[in-house]
């Protein structure tokens, strides 16, 4: 899935965030026009600009143009791209998927083994946050779900809360879930700031890796961060803000991870929503995966006695990323298909499988690590 | 905004020692108990309830020091991550723990919320364990009267609970149905006012109990608790009444009461006799038969126990404990064999053991639940701290009168000397024997219990038939979870919440 594009700009100078259309009845203030054949009629109305697969850059335009762009096939009618001065066209909200997500910044204080997006250690957050006040007004008020994630996006500071409140006011009826590691909860006065922005559509998703600190710190790489998410988690409950505890399955939490499930229950308790998360081969993962990997079919029977029990005390518990033929058949009902449109594939021995629009299926990125487990169910 | 440290010189990644923050190899106690399970392991149980079975000795290498987690890292993990030990003086999520600790004692927040209504003495029953019933038609002398009624009403609606319970209780409670009927309507009524929700509980034998009774409870959502001791053979000979058809019309009240009720209605209690001792499986298999997927074996009886005589008390706690461990056997097995069956006693406990939750159990409290949980109207007027005790002054020991309804304020009774004198004895964390026990947590305390069998309310453990009984159920609860990991997780489908 293409998420982003480039041509040449002229006339941009900050980044400008806009609808897409291909019909100039539809231009106004906010919306770029797609040009992909001659140059067309310029509409005598207010628009933010062209952008095209002609050369326009000899034209003496008085508006933003971006020339030479290779395709628009990624672009459907009402999506929100945000165009910089370098040409770059970025798409930022799509129409027709649920899974529309906010970068808020890609620094982050810790660095886990198993990041499927690095951190990179430049000040971003500005940039970002600008893009995002200009992006929120104009996402369609039936958004169903939005995203926010990092990096770290408490690092935002008070940005971030900021941007929380632009999107109750602009997104009532959206659910928002922010993946954050919750350490920066940890400080009494973080979690009361976000307190008072009463947002009952906000829901938190923090992972926690293991029921010890040692064990939680190396995976995340962050000296001090099993203490502060579990004070932090223990403050927002102290404020009833909703919480998804978020655990990724590998070589380092599979030895604990029943014990992760009972401290849960008995910790932390007030977590609205409990996930088991299948490894992504991407980012650090290939490098680090001598110590991550382990063939799913492999902590079946740990990852079967946490869902079990954390799913018999009455919690709410799902599974991602996993595929229906590694799993036994009682654990299928916690099963969601839970990877993003843009980043879901079946192997090619999937396509015979009876099962097959049940399954959660693989990251793109997984075709290459995957269980060596996975087969067809056939009638 | 916070700021967040400077940007990373490099993001090379670490060891897992790196994270490793204990210094010098140094670490500190948290408040824990222990206990030997067996020859081969241990129990240590933390001051919120968590427990870890460990191999024999380790207590010894934690407070020596020479635990470690080179020699072992998997104990030494889960001593740092369930609170028993810290690397730093005050461990870093005392907050958490603090939290822990206040929901596991929240069960006191509300203060009293069962009120038991003797609405009548009377009964048409002879059960050779009753103290207490009159076999007559005199309902002037011994049913509760309408003022009576009143003054236990009011009282109820001054408790600071939200949820209160009302209890009626006989005597046969049915035989005065119209006082129920007057106390449930006041009730209600008042209830609005006062802002309380009211559940409202019947115990009856069911002998006298008509289509009519039972749509009364159906309309006003009122729980039946009936009694029955076992097969006909048991509870005819418990539960004697003339024409010897206790068992009967018990089999026949119960299926009315669940066909107009509602079968999640009705519950049933069994009171433990020396007949009742010798036939467990018979007992557990008799309230599966009538359709109980629960039963409740019970250890508090009054028959029997509540003697002062520690050679008879050890051995009939004995003989109970032998019975109670057949039964849960039974119990078992219908569990391995897919079917739900709980037991109810064990419920309460392992809710203690496996739950972060509170359990407000009057038996099994401390503070204990007598006074701060329940509290008994008697038919004449006269408050009494428990069931217990009423049974005490029948025997003309009144320690356990907290007051009269006409004589005395709420107050008066309460928070009155003689309630703190009783309170203050039912505290295990500072009772001799109980505040080094590892299974104080999921224990409690019993003053009335104490000065029954022992002369005083503090009572002395090492021949107390409450600590044996509780210690051993407690002990034998948890081995059985530690020797068998499908009784672990029948255990835990037992306290799961049930809606």
């Amino acid at each position: 899935m293409l998420l982003r594009t480039k041509g040449i700009s002229r006339n941009v100078s900050e980044p400008l965030v806009g609808r897409v259309t291909r019909n100039t009845d539809k231009l106004d203030g906010n919306t770029f026009l797609i040009s992909e054949s001659e140059l067309p009629e310029i509409p005598n109305k207010n628009f933010k600009g062209i952008l095209t697969n002609n050369d326009f850059t000899e034209k003496d335009f008085a508006f933003p143009t971006v020339s030479k762009i290779p395709t628009f096939e990624h672009l459907t009618e009402g999506d929100i791209v945000a165009v910089g001065n370098d040409g770059n066209i970025n798409t930022l909200y799509r129409v027709n998927s649920f899974h529309n997500t906010l970068l808020a910044t890609e620094r982050c204080n810790s660095n886990c083994l198993m990041c499927s997006q690095p951190p990179r250690d430049k000040n971003d957050i500005p940039r970002l946050y600008d893009i995002h006040q200009k992006l929120i007004p104009l996402i369609p008020k039936d958004c169903v779900e939005l995203g926010i994630s990092g990096g770290e996006p408490t690092l935002m500071g008070e940005l971030f809360f900021q941007t929380l409140e632009t999107l109750k006011e602009n997104l009532p009826e959206t659910e928002i879930h922010v993946l954050t590691n919750g350490r920066s909860f940890a400080w009494h006065n973080i979690a009361e700031r976000l307190a008072q922005i009463d947002y009952k559509r906000l829901m938190l998703g923090i992972p926690v890796y293991a029921d010890y600190y040692k064990v939680h710190d190396y995976i995340v790489q962050a000296k001090d961060a099993f203490n502060q998410t579990i004070l932090g988690l223990h403050n927002l409950a102290r404020y009833n803000q909703r919480i998804e505890i978020r655990i990724v399955l590998h070589k380092q939490s599979i030895p604990r991870l029943t014990k992760l499930a009972r401290f849960i229950y008995k910790n932390l308790p007030f977590a609205e929503h409990v996930t088991f998360m299948g490894l992504e081969y991407i980012g650090y993962t290939p490098h680090n995966i001598e110590k991550l990997w382990i063939d799913p079919h492999d902590y079946v029977e740990e990852l079967g006695e946490a869902v079990n029990f954390l799913a018999g005390q009455g919690m709410n518990v799902s599974i991602y990323n996993s595929q229906l033929c590694v799993l036994p058949e009682n654990l299928w009902k916690y099963c969601r298909k839970s990877i993003s449109d843009w980043k879901n594939e079946y192997l090619p021995e999937c396509k015979s499988c009876t099962k097959l629009n049940d399954c959660g299926g693989l990251f793109t990125w997984n075709l290459k690590k995957h269980s060596q487990h996975i087969k067809p169910f056939v009638e | 905004m916070i700021e967040t440290r400077p940007d990373r010189t490099t993001r090379k990644f670490k060891e897992i020692d790196f994270y490793d923050k204990q210094e010098t190899n140094q670490y500190f106690l948290l408040p824990f108990r222990f206990h030997r399970l067996n020859n081969q392991k241990e129990v240590l149980v933390n001051e919120v309830g968590d427990h870890l079975v460990v191999p024999d000795g380790t207590t010894h290498a934690i407070v020596t020091k020479t635990l470690s987690k080179e020699n072992n890292p998997d104990i030494y993990g889960d001593l740092i991550a369930n609170f028993f030990i810290s690397e730093e003086v005050i461990p870093p999520l005392i907050d958490v723990f603090a939290t822990r600790y206040r929901t596991k004692k929240s069960f006191l927040e509300g203060f009293t919320a069962l009120h038991l209504f003797v609405v009548s003495l009377r009964c048409e029953h002879t059960c050779h364990y009753c103290q207490v019933s009159r076999v007559t038609t005199d309902k002037g002398k011994f049913d509760m009267s309408r003022e009576h009624i009143n003054k236990g009403i009011d009282f109820m609606l001054k408790s600071p609970n939200p949820h209160v319970t009302m209890e009626f209780q006989g005597g046969e409670a049915l035989l005065a149905f119209e006082n129920i009927v007057y106390a449930v309507e006041r009730t209600k009524e008042l209830a609005l006012l006062h802002n309380k929700t009211v559940t409202y509980v019947i115990c009856t034998n069911l002998a006298v109990v008509t289509e009519e009774i039972l749509e009364y409870c159906k309309a006003n959502d009122i729980l039946i608790s009936t009694s029955l001791d076992g097969p006909n053979y048991i509870h005819n000979e418990n539960r004697r009444r003339p024409g010897k058809n206790s068992y009967e019309l018990t089999i026949q009240g119960l299926e009315l009461s669940r066909q107009i009720v509602g079968r999640d209605r009705v519950s049933a209690l069994m009171t433990t006799t020396t007949l009742s001792l010798e036939h467990p499986v018979e007992i557990v298999e008799e309230y599966y038969k009538q359709g109980f997927r629960n039963i409740f074996l019970r250890p508090i009886s009054p028959y029997g126990f509540a003697v002062r005589n520690e050679r008879k008390n050890k051995y009939e706690t004995d003989k109970f404990l032998t019975f109670y461990k057949k039964a849960l056997d039974r119990i078992l097995e219908y569990n391995f064999n897919g079917e739900y069956f709980s037991e109810d006693y064990a419920t309460i406990i392992l809710k203690k053991i496996l739950t972060p939750f509170p359990v407000g159990y009057v038996d099994l409290s401390s503070p204990t639940g007598s006074i701060t949980n329940a509290i008994v109207f008697n038919y004449d007027g006269v408050v009494y701290a428990s069931g217990e005790s009423r049974m005490l002054a029948e025997m003309k020991d009144y320690t356990f009168k907290l007051g009269h309804l006409d004589e005395n304020s709420y107050e008066e009774i309460f928070y009155g000397e003689k309630a703190q004198q009783i309170v203050e004895s039912g505290i295990n964390e500072s009772l001799v024997g109980c505040s080094d026990c590892a299974f104080q947590t999921y224990c409690g305390a019993d003053p009335i219990h104490n000065h029954a069998t022992q002369g005083d309310m503090l009572g002395y453990r090492p021949t107390s038939s409450f600590c044996h009984k509780n210690m051993e159920i407690i002990r034998y609860l948890i081995e059985l979870m530690d020797s068998d990991k499908r009784i672990k997780e029948i255990f835990e489908s037992w306290v799961k919440p049930r809606s």
